[in-house]
């Protein structure tokens, strides 16, 4: 049965927006913490493209670490937050209202901060602007389609789009909200993005209609999208990389560790805001329950893709296999990965008392991401430690404290982000809040009256 | 023939909806009036549905379009400049095929949210005869009618308990009757 929050009208506006009004604290110190680290991460970002990559532990033949596994690393935050938006969306489950909107904000600052981190690994990233744009029709340079790494920025540029116009339409309603509340610069911005709502019917129908449509077209875009970024390394000849499997693995791992960090972030809000009438227990629960599904569909891939390596016989493929199973420090590496991403978690999930308790989620959801962001650096880095035929190349890869402030600044820049938009922006969809009630029923079952929520078909 | 909006203002449904039953015996239709709340209502509440949208055609327009400019980006630049390798076709499909996947999804997904827009009739420059108690709250029933019944229409809207009537004038300023100046929940 759907639990059900004790306040109605006006009074859920005025807690969705204290976040808006009021400043407490801790988000200051949060604000000096993430500035600090944002600030190393600037210099970090300079340094390196003023003494150029080698100021990183790249070198030949290793020309992927610690920025291309982050990469992967957002791009997998970013999915669970559409993801979860739009099949609540589509299935019109009732407790998706307090969820979808953190959600898809979070898919876009991820996803900004997963761009980011290609520009910087080319060293030079000013120089994209002219390699890529435009066309060079003089030279007879243009970009090569047959290759990876233009499907890349094409699906992710496109996931991108479609999700910051997902957020935009759902956003406008309460921006006429905050137009009519508001003074001063603020009044300017939200009347401007208001685009002059005045919410009669029909504006609300399209904005219901608008919400599973989008969700409808977002959902195959974002299996796209990893599966894209997963061919960056399977079209690849490298051994261990070059696997038919890796589309859905990629994707199922993307799901486990972004409705992970899904989680994370809706206890960091029922804390931060106090929006404990919104974010339940019951929400953690469902989100739980999903997670042991997900979590045991990632460690079946993940079981497969060894299998399937073992399975080709290819001496190149063993020889990687080995060193990532059975030697230093990768072995200790798998290790983690299965603790910190299943073996404590699932279990704990499998509870329904544990699902119920946010800090326990928030524990267990942080393990995940810090296991999955291993398991990202465990499937790029062994493939290119090794010799390599022809050049006989071979290197280790050791990340620089330049690499380490980078991935550190990453989760404060996505932290900072969020933080930013939750003073600008409700954090939580008021009007769908209010949706919810007007759409709530109390049904009298004989002697007993039940919460009811009336669905339209 | 000219149109003229007047705008009543209640505090709940049940007077919302009696000021609905007011001007229907006024002899208007439900064509002439709309209905301006914080959130959605089930559908029928204040009556039957205002009307059919083209929102469904947005999508199809927008992937075709994404389609052919995917289709023009890759099979154009491999005909372009060709590279010729291991005497294998030209155009390499599979490649093709996911840029033009792409193109299709983000021109449908740009499409639908400009059919959003223009179905929704935004963006609107002027907000024109609106009241800020329908954020707080309250509902309105605006009512669209010739400009030689706009007595008889805001007399029905009149005869309900009400917290407001916005009105224009001839010259199309906005006139007010009750100014809402809330307290609290300041962003």
């Amino acid at each position: 049965m759907q639990e059900r929050h004790p306040l109605k009208g006006e009074a859920i506006t005025k807690e969705l927006l204290r976040p808006l009004n009021q400043t407490p604290m801790i988000f200051w110190v949060a604000v000096i913490i993430l500035g600090g680290i944002l600030t190393a991460f600037a210099f970090a970002v300079g340094w390196m493209f003023y003494w150029g990559l080698g100021t990183t532990g790249l070198n030949t033949p290793i020309f992927w670490g610690f920025m291309i596994t982050n990469f992967v690393f957002w791009i997998g935050i970013s999915h669970a937050g559409v993801m979860i938006s739009a099949i609540l969306r589509l299935t019109q489950a009732e407790w998706r209202r307090p969820v979808t909107r953190a959600a898809e904000v979070m898919t876009i600052f991820s996803l900004l901060t997963a761009m980011l981190f290609p520009f910087l690994h080319t060293g030079r990233p000013w120089r994209t602007v002219y390699w890529v744009f435009p066309y060079d029709f003089d030279r007879g340079i243009w970009p090569d389609p047959r290759g990876p790494l233009v499907w890349d920025p094409a699906a992710v540029f496109t996931y991108l789009t479609g999700s910051t116009l997902f957020l935009y339409t759902t956003l406008i309603p309460d921006m006429a909200l905050l137009r009519d509340r508001s003074t001063g610069w603020r009044k300017t911005l939200y009347t401007i993005l208001a685009l002059g709502w005045r919410g009669n019917e029909r504006q609300w129908k399209l904005q219901l209609v608008a919400g599973i449509l989008l969700s409808a077209l977002i959902l195959p875009v974002f299996v796209s999208v990893h599966s894209i970024v997963s061919w960056d390394f399977a079209v690849s000849l490298i051994p261990v990389w070059h696997a038919s499997i890796f589309a859905p693995y990629f994707v199922i791992g993307a799901v486990h560790s972004g409705v992970s960090a899904v989680i994370t972030l809706m206890a960091l809000m029922r804390w931060l805001f106090g929006f404990h009438n919104y974010l339940r227990e019951e929400h953690f629960d469902s989100i739980g329950r999903l997670l042991v599904v997900v979590a045991t569909g990632w460690m079946w891939f993940f079981v497969l893709d060894i299998i399937f390596a073992m399975f080709t016989r290819d001496p190149r493929e063993l020889v990687v296999m080995e060193q990532r199973i059975f030697e230093w420090p990768y072995a200790m590496l798998l290790a983690f990965v299965f603790v910190f991403a299943y073996i404590i978690p699932v279990p704990v999930w499998m509870f329904q008392r544990f699902r119920r308790n946010i800090k326990i989620m928030f524990w267990t959801s942080l393990m995940v991401n810090v296991g999955m962001w291993a398991e990202r650096y465990w499937l790029i880095l062994p493939g290119l430690e090794r010799k390599f035929e022809f050049t006989f190349m071979w290197s280790w890869y050791r990340p620089s404290i330049v690499e380490l402030t980078l991935v550190f600044g990453s989760f404060a820049l996505v932290t900072f982000l969020l933080l930013l938009f939750s003073k600008i922006f409700p954090p939580v969809a008021v009007w769908e809040e209010m949706e919810g009630v007007n759409f709530a029923q109390d049904i009298q079952v004989g002697k007993r009256t039940v919460h009811a929520t009336i669905r339209e078909e | 023939m000219a149109f003229r909006e007047v705008l009543g203002v209640y505090k709940d449904l049940d007077t919302a909806v009696a000021a609905t039953d007011a001007f229907a015996d006024a002899g208007f239709t439900r064509e002439d009036f709309d209905v301006l709340t914080n959130a959605p209502y089930p559908e029928g509440a204040f009556g039957e549905d205002p009307g059919r949208h083209r929102l469904f055609m947005f999508p199809l327009i927008g992937a075709a379009s994404g389609f052919a400019v995917g289709l023009l980006i890759t099979a154009g630049t491999q005909l372009a400049y060709p590279l010729v390798t291991y005497g294998m076709p030209l155009l390499s499909i599979p490649p093709m095929i996911v840029i033009m996947y792409e193109g299709t999804m983000l021109g449908a997904l740009i499409f639908t949210v400009l059919g959003v827009l223009f179905e929704s009739r935004l963006p609107r420059l002027r907000l024109g005869v609106y009241d800020k108690r329908i954020t707080y709250g309250s509902i309105g029933i605006l009512a669209r009618v010739p400009a030689d019944r706009i007595d008889d229409a805001e007399k029905a809207l009149r005869s309900v308990e009400h917290e407001n009537i916005v009105s224009e004038n001839d010259n199309g300023d906005v006139i007010s009757e009750n100014e809402y100046e809330p307290r609290g929940a300041q962003a």
